[in-house]
């Protein structure tokens, strides 16, 4: 049997190195591409002050990128280290994405992400701009195959089972590539990246308007991000709605999950605005409904039902039975491999063959399952409503937000008048955490909405951990929290340090910033000669 | 299937060449860096020393590293149950692996961004261990395999592992980590030595014709031990190339110096191991006739050859088990289907040129040894 505290540490310690890997991920999207822009407009207009923009905001994508790349290396190795059933059982598919990334995606970014910074002096100017273009393409990039391998894992299409390997084989490539899920989610997740680094520039920029500092610099940079940021904030909303809409086509129970939708509604169905979900007793508590909304954006229709989550139980129940019979035939397979009655059989299925090793978690001859034990693996279907249900309101509500603030900035922007209205500025200022929550909460309600499974509807969560001890979790754990809670201190002191220290100013302006105790310390000495040329 | 034009074994034999040409990748590329944090507390004495040293791999260890994700990648999608189980068995080993590695971004950005003396300190110490542990770790990584790890496979092939980190550090897997370590720290100094000028290239150059000395003994004490002392595996059933994925298909035996029964069957795999002493005498020469340039190139022969002959040593093994040797991982079973394995292939041969074209083109734009003043003139140097 497996130890499900095992399954409970093996969870935790992947969502926190994945959220915290996931802090510095949207940040290196979204401002590899506004740097980019920065120094085209250099290249094109050859006014200085654009290429000391993309020196600056280099300095801080630099700092956040070496947190990205520390942090990156432990996902890739996590898997094999404690999901390694996981591994063996998915591998075929999984691995090849992670592979074509670092060859397509990562080489590209982190090779030339040296040049960016050493570059400066030794590559034209059309030579360094083609570098820093290459840099963001590799980031967006390799966030494409990475959620091709995630958007496998919530939609596992192009792939069946092979009972003499015991694990899951590739059939179609393409499926796998342009796995519609896949795709959603890839545009949604870097557009959200995008939103989040055109609020840091945002942010970051009031704050040196609001004390009256570098206001050139700071102007040109919000009227960047703030047309860049519309942009993006519209389409994180828009590809988000597709989001959706593919997953109530591949994933009923997470939609299920995501509205609180216990019972299957007349179509359309209503959307939920707010509700208190109870688990226990399968029912909301003081529901406000908008009639229709639902249906009409999960469907795209007024006639198609959207399931609701007593129903789906029921239909995982019949899998589960359905995969018993799959799981007889696989061991009579593996008793004897010409058996071609159980081949057949188990062909037929194989697609509910994880439905049934829910029932692992009770016993481990499942065979022998009793009905109380099979009702009970079909509940197991159903993730924890009220934390999917919440998360998902505030994001989308996050979502609204950054399309108003963008809209607004970008006519304050087109105005010049940002520094008419200070309360704006202020706004700005304090909004930067905020696309952080977004993405966690996305996160949280792709990752955890797709519970119990690992791999929807293949390979439930706790069978696939690796055979580990608690006592091994405990240590990981503990290393991991701390090594990460005293980076993230010296990185945000860091970022702090340079944003107060400011881009470099022409001289003689601004020349005090940039000597006495500087940050560079006696590499500083001629490097303001180095600004100057 | 009749879409791929190559058979199974052919392209599982495919894959092991990869794999092997990706571990070389990471030992060459990534390993001079690691052997110049491991040297950086000891051939630098200035603050302005340490910043040459490190600024010698500031550029180019990002996409260095990138070898060493690529290989856990392509280990991942070629050889699942190769990840699998190694990755799960070793955890506390992966675990102190991933710890060192952290470190490494972060002392290359944080440490020049303050002046303060102990804050450089710590993070050049730091540096250090991200160099020194990781080297050391692979190379007693490698030092189990070659004895064998104690797991085994359920019916699911599940896989179980009975070893904790201590069963780790036995005298074998030590003795090659020590090759490995001595082996990148020789490397690194051949870098060092032809990036920087005297007083650090001259210090690199004493500490490199150690390092190959060290490494000669070791990797030659390490031979010994293996035809001597370690218990070697051998494939007893009859061998099925083609046969599905499943590692308990077969009987495998132990015996003493069984590791060395393929120099016997094919004298061509000699290469390896005359390569491996080869390059490294050649590069510690080649130091001490201050050619650094042919001796970085030697000592990336060298590191070929010690690689290659552990890999060949193992074929057609990928990772044994001492606890019950039929859930051995061979190159026979342990493979992706053909299918992946063709795919991989594909991007692998149309990647791997232009990944190889525009590092040659980056290396080319930061030709030249760094001196004080590309620490002054350059802003962003660490």
């Amino acid at each position: 049997m497996i130890d499900m505290d095992v399954v409970a540490l093996s969870r935790l310690q992947f969502a926190l190195t994945a959220m915290y890997h996931f802090l510095f991920v949207p940040l290196t999207l979204g401002l590899s591409l506004i740097m980019a822009i920065m120094e085209s407009v250099y290249v094109m207009t050859g006014r200085d002050i654009w290429r000391r923009m993309t020196l600056f905001w280099g300095t801080l994508f630099g700092i956040n990128f070496a947190m990205g790349v520390a942090t990156g290396i432990v996902m890739e190795f996590q898997f094999g280290m404690n999901w390694s059933y996981y591994s063996h059982y998915v591998g075929d598919i999984f691995g090849a994405p992670l592979a074509i990334e670092g060859l397509m995606a990562f080489f590209l970014e982190a090779t030339f992400i040296g040049l960016f910074f050493f570059g400066w002096d030794r590559l034209s100017k059309l030579g360094h701009l083609t570098v820093t273009w290459l840099v963001a393409l590799g980031a967006n990039f390799s966030a494409l195959w990475i959620l091709i391998a995630n958007g496998w894992m919530q939609y596992p299409v192009g792939a069946t089972f092979n009972p003499d390997t015991m694990r899951m084989e590739i059939e179609d490539f393409i499926a796998v590539i342009f796995n519609p899920v896949a795709q959603a989610k890839f545009v949604h997740t870097v557009s959200a990246g995008y939103v989040t680094g055109a609020i840091f520039v945002m942010s970051v920029s009031a704050y040196f308007l609001l004390r009256g500092r570098h206001q050139a610099m700071a102007r040109r940079s919000m009227a960047v991000a703030s047309s860049f940021g519309l942009a993006a904030a519209l389409s994180v909303v828009v590809l988000g709605d597709e989001s959706g809409y593919v997953t109530t086509e591949h994933q009923k129970m997470k939609i299920a999950a995501m509205e609180g939708m216990w019972h299957t509604e007349d179509a359309p169905a209503p959307f939920t605005v707010f509700a208190l979900p109870d688990q226990d007793s399968q029912s909301n508590r003081y529901e406000v409904q908008v009639p229709f909304a639902l249906g009409l954006i999960a469907t795209r229709s007024f006639s198609r039902e959207l399931p609701g989550i007593i129903d789906l139980v029921d239909r995982a129940e019949d899998q589960v039975r359905s995969g018993l019979v799959g799981y007889q035939a696989l061991l009579d397979l593996r008793a004897d491999s010409e058996n071609d009655a159980a081949r057949e059989l188990l062909a037929e299925h194989w697609a509910d063959l994880g439905y049934a090793l829910l029932l692992k978690r009770y016993r481990e001859d499942i065979l022998e399952a009793s009905d109380e034990e099979i009702a009970q693996a079909a509940l197991d279907t159903v993730p924890h409503i009220a934390p999917i249900f919440w998360s998902f309101r505030l994001m989308v509500a996050l979502g609204f937000y950054f399309i108003a603030f963008f809209a607004l900035a970008f006519w304050l922007s087109s105005r010049g008048a940002f520094e008419r209205n200070r309360w704006f500025l202020h706004v700005a200022l304090w909004s930067l955490p905020l696309p952080w929550l977004a993405v966690e909460l996305g996160w949280f309600v792709a990752e955890y909405g797709r519970q119990p499974w690992i791999i929807e509807g293949v390979l439930p969560t706790f069978y696939a951990v690796s055979d580990l001890s608690v006592w091994d979790l405990v240590l990981t754990i503990a290393g991991f929290v701390t090594f990460y809670t005293l980076l993230a201190i010296v990185d945000v002191w860091l970022l702090l340090r340079y944003v107060r220290k400011g881009p470099s100013e022409p001289e003689p302006q601004q020349g005090s910033a940039a000597t006495g105790n500087g940050p560079q310390g006696p590499g500083l000495r001629h490097a303001t000669a180095a600004y100057k040329e | 299937m009749e879409l791929i034009p190559l058979d199974y074994p052919t392209l599982r034999l495919i894959w092991w060449l990869l794999l092997g040409v990706l571990l070389i990748g990471f030992a060459v590329m990534d390993g001079f860096d690691l052997g110049t944090g491991t040297l950086l507390p000891f051939v630098a004495r200035t603050d302005d020393e340490r910043r040459i040293v490190v600024n010698t791999v500031g550029p180019v260890w990002e996409g260095n590293q990138v070898w060493l994700i690529l290989g856990g990648g392509a280990i991942f999608a070629a050889w699942p149950p190769l990840y699998a189980v190694s990755f799960s068995g070793f955890y506390l080993a992966m675990f102190l692996l991933l710890a060192a590695l952290i470190l490494r971004p972060v002392g290359f950005k944080f440490r020049s961004k303050v002046g303060d003396s102990r804050w450089r300190t710590f993070w050049d110490w730091g540096l250090f261990v991200g160099g020194a542990v990781p080297a050391l770790i692979t190379g007693v990584a490698v030092g189990n395999v070659l004895l064998g790890v104690p797991f085994y496979f359920s019916d699911d092939l599940r896989p179980f592992y009975d070893g904790g980190l201590l069963g780790l550090l036995n005298p074998f897997a030590l003795l090659c980590g020590l090759v490995s370590l001595s082996m990148l720290i020789l490397h690194g100094a051949t870098w060092l030595s032809f990036k920087t000028e005297a007083p650090v290239a001259e210090r690199a150059r004493r500490y490199g014709s150690f390092a190959a000395l060290a490494t000669l003994a070791l990797f030659a004490l390490a031979g010994l031990a293996v035809a001597y002392w370690v218990e070697g595996y051998v494939l007893v059933s009859q061998v099925v190339q083609d046969g599905p994925s499943n590692p308990l298909r077969k009987e495998v035996a132990t015996v003493v110096g069984g590791w060395l029964s393929n120099y016997d069957a094919y004298p061509w795999m000699l290469t390896g191991p005359i390569l491996g002493f080869g390059g490294v005498a050649l590069a510690g020469l080649l130091l001490l006739v201050r050619r650094p340039l042919l001796a970085f190139f030697a000592s990336a022969l060298g590191i070929f050859g010690i690689i290659s002959t552990a890999g060949l040593s193992l074929f057609p093994f990928l990772l044994p088990s001492s606890q019950d040797p039929r859930s051995s991982l061979t190159v026979w079973d342990a493979s992706s289907s053909p299918m992946t394995l063709w795919v991989m292939l594909i991007a692998t041969l149309f990647f791997m040129p232009i990944i190889l074209a525009y590092t040659a083109w980056v290396y080319r734009i930061i030709a030249g040894k760094v001196t004080t003043r590309d620490l002054d003139s350059n802003v962003n140097a660490y």
